[in-house]
């Protein structure tokens, strides 16, 4: 505290952190140049595909960020992020319906098709002002604060926890998952929001739009990373891991709990929202499927594989087990759930703090390996 | 109602039952402000029960609980409590055990609680002081950088009460702050609460008979829920219905 202060954006990096914006940077500089610079017929090039794969991968990461600040910080254990994600991706699909115009099936100067298909005569409420990009931008932020704000505030203040908050959140994305479902909803039914064009007036299926929109996914990424990390390593971040540890201690201490809960669930669900937003141009879809409880478990699981508690350890966690699950699909489709249950049993047994944890704990070993190696000579003689 | 505006804590024919058992009835006790007290009892008292209700985690179904003479503890919840001055110490160690011991003490610190002030708020320039001697006051100081996870038993203890320390209250309510500690660190556990008792209202409770001995102070016996004698140890051991209380069964 009153050491010599650093600059407030420095002192925030450790040796990990550092090693982690250092790989986003590096992404975020070679991807343009092998996708964009290098010619196509090289065997480096980056095809479109991959581009588009590995900004999933990017968003999945910020989602898992989200959920470590609520899981692996302040001990809420969310099976329903899932809702916030997919509610962040239906206001920028809801942006990219509006921007289609006339070049729809139907033509419609203002319905999206499905709108026109179902027989509706104006544009719902629901969807005014989607048309700007701006306002869309404030919808992924707000849409999920609003929900994760009016839950936290029932749930924290009547004092739910542990499973019985788990098995709620999980009904609440269930419960979104069936409202989205329905066609008379007006955001597409069980279709969802697909065939889009164009993002700020670019084709979200050319080349160039696909790097930029990597771009962005890993600036949010990186950012997201900073404004966890700023909070965790804040007194506020002390207090949330406070709370983790021992909840009543915490109250006794004086400190509004369910005030905290509510500002940390509330800041995680408008980072999962920006996850979510930035995904579906990049998939070039979002449907109700998103809302699935399964999703929301599978975030999980990356959180617990990467080792909760470190940010870090959740982004990669998302990475590897996407990238396994992108591998297994691929080879083995049907084996993929055996080989999810199985990672998640493994994770438990052997690997309690994830891959992070078990890399401290490896160095810890050597350290006291090599400790122990210089001090037994001395010993004996 | 002089009694009440002039004690610390006033709690008067205070009764909480829990699915039909009753827990306290017609609890009745007084605290001098800057007095310190020792409550005695056979488990099933309701002498946790007493520092629930105090505290604000439970509500009693009847009873005036007053603090400082006019605030009424029974309309408040934990967080308020804790800020009005009344600062509590589990009977099982309950510290922030991912936290250092410097971090524990920080976060007990009396400053502003909001999360607003937590998350901007700059620590005030006496922090590192205060800290200092808090960690002098328990015998910490060597500790400061250790995670409260790898403390001893007895140490956890006593960072709990430099905790309370840190918050500053007016009155200081110390569950069982002895139960598991050696003999060694039972007696500076006493030294420490006596040298706290300088300048706080104390409430201990305890089991140990040779600890409430070696505070020496005004003792309390609690049985099945209201107040069965109160006086000197001395007194209060040599009390029948006490003695049958504790030997009878």
């Amino acid at each position: 505290m009153m050491e010599t202060r650093k600059p407030l954006l420095l002192s925030l990096i450790d040796t990990r952190g550092g090693i982690f914006l250092g790989l986003v940077a590096a992404a975020t500089l070679l991807v343009p140049v092998l996708a964009l610079m290098v010619p196509a017929n090289s065997a480096f090039a980056l095809p479109p595909y991959l581009v588009a794969l590995f900004g999933k991968y990017v968003c999945y990461a910020l989602l898992s960020i989200a959920l470590d600040l609520v899981w692996g910080y302040c001990g809420i254990l969310s099976l329903g992020h899932g809702a916030f994600f997919a509610l962040g991706g239906y206001a920028m699909g809801m942006y990219l319906m509006r921007q289609i115009g006339t070049r729809g099936v139907y033509a419609h100067p203002e319905l999206p098709d499905f709108m026109v298909f179902l027989n509706m005569k104006e544009l719902p409420i629901t969807w005014w002002g989607f048309q700007s990009f701006p306002y869309a931008m404030l919808m992924v932020l707000l849409i999920p604060g609003l929900l994760a704000f009016v839950f936290g505030f029932l749930a924290f203040r009547s004092r739910v926890t542990g499973v019985y908050l788990s098995i709620i959140t999980q009904a609440m994305t269930y419960a979104l998952l069936l409202a989205f479902f329905r066609n008379d909803m007006g955001f597409g039914g069980n279709n969802g929001l697909t065939d889009f064009k164009d993002i700020l007036g670019f084709n979200v299926q050319a080349k160039e739009t696909r790097v930029a929109l990597f771009v962005a996914s890993t600036l949010a990424l990186g950012a997201g990373y900073l404004i966890a990390r700023a909070v965790t390593q804040s007194k506020f971040g002390k207090v949330v891991i406070a709370i983790r540890d021992a909840e009543s201690r915490t109250r006794f201490l004086g400190y509004r709990v369910e005030t905290y809960k509510l500002c940390v669930f509330v800041l995680s669900a408008m980072m999962a929202g920006v996850a979510g937003a930035l995904y579906v141009p990049q998939v070039g879809i979002i449907n109700p499927g998103e809302f699935a409880p399964a999703n929301s478990i599978e975030a999980v699981i990356w959180v617990a594989v990467g080792g909760r508690g470190t940010l870090v350890g959740a982004a990669l966690g998302a990475i590897i087990v996407n990238w396994g699950k992108t591998f297994f699909t691929g080879a083995l489709p049907e084996y993929w759930l055996f080989a999810l249950g199985a990672l998640f049993v493994i994770v438990t047994l052997f690997l309690p703090k994830g891959v992070i944890g078990a890399l401290d704990q490896f160095k810890a070993r050597r350290q006291a390996a090599k400790n122990s190696g210089a001090a037994a000579p001395t010993a004996a003689e | 109602m002089d009694i009440a505006k002039n004690s610390l804590l006033y709690l008067d024919g205070v009764s909480v039952s829990f699915d039909g058992y009753k827990a306290l009835r017609g609890l009745s006790l007084t605290l001098a402000p800057g007095e310190m007290r020792a409550i005695i009892g056979p488990n099933g008292a309701g002498k946790t029960t007493m520092m629930d209700i105090i505290t604000g985690k439970t509500r009693p179904d009847e009873g005036d609980v007053l603090f400082g003479g006019s605030y009424d503890l029974t309309k408040m919840d934990e967080a308020e409590i804790a800020e009005l001055g009344i600062g509590r110490k589990f009977q099982k160690p309950t510290v922030f055990e991912s936290h250092t011991v410097d971090d524990n003490i920080l976060l007990a610190l009396k400053a502003p609680r909001s999360a607003l002030a937590t998350l901007f708020g700059k620590p005030s320039a006496d922090t590192r002081n205060r800290i200092d001697q808090i960690l002098e006051t328990t015998k910490l100081k060597d500790h400061r950088f250790r995670l409260a996870a790898d403390l001893s038993h007895g140490q956890k203890q006593w960072l709990e009460i430099g905790m309370l320390l840190a918050q500053d209250p007016k009155l200081l309510l110390v569950d069982e702050p002895v139960a598991g500690m050696t003999d060694a660190e039972t007696a500076q556990t006493a030294e420490l609460l006596r040298e706290i008792a300088i300048d706080h209202s104390v409430v201990v409770v305890e089991h140990d008979m040779s600890f409430v001995r070696d505070l020496g102070v005004k003792v309390t016996v609690l049985h099945e829920g209201s107040v069965l004698a109160e006086g000197p140890l001395d007194v209060v051991s040599a009390d029948p219905r006490v003695i049958e209380v504790y030997l009878g069964r």
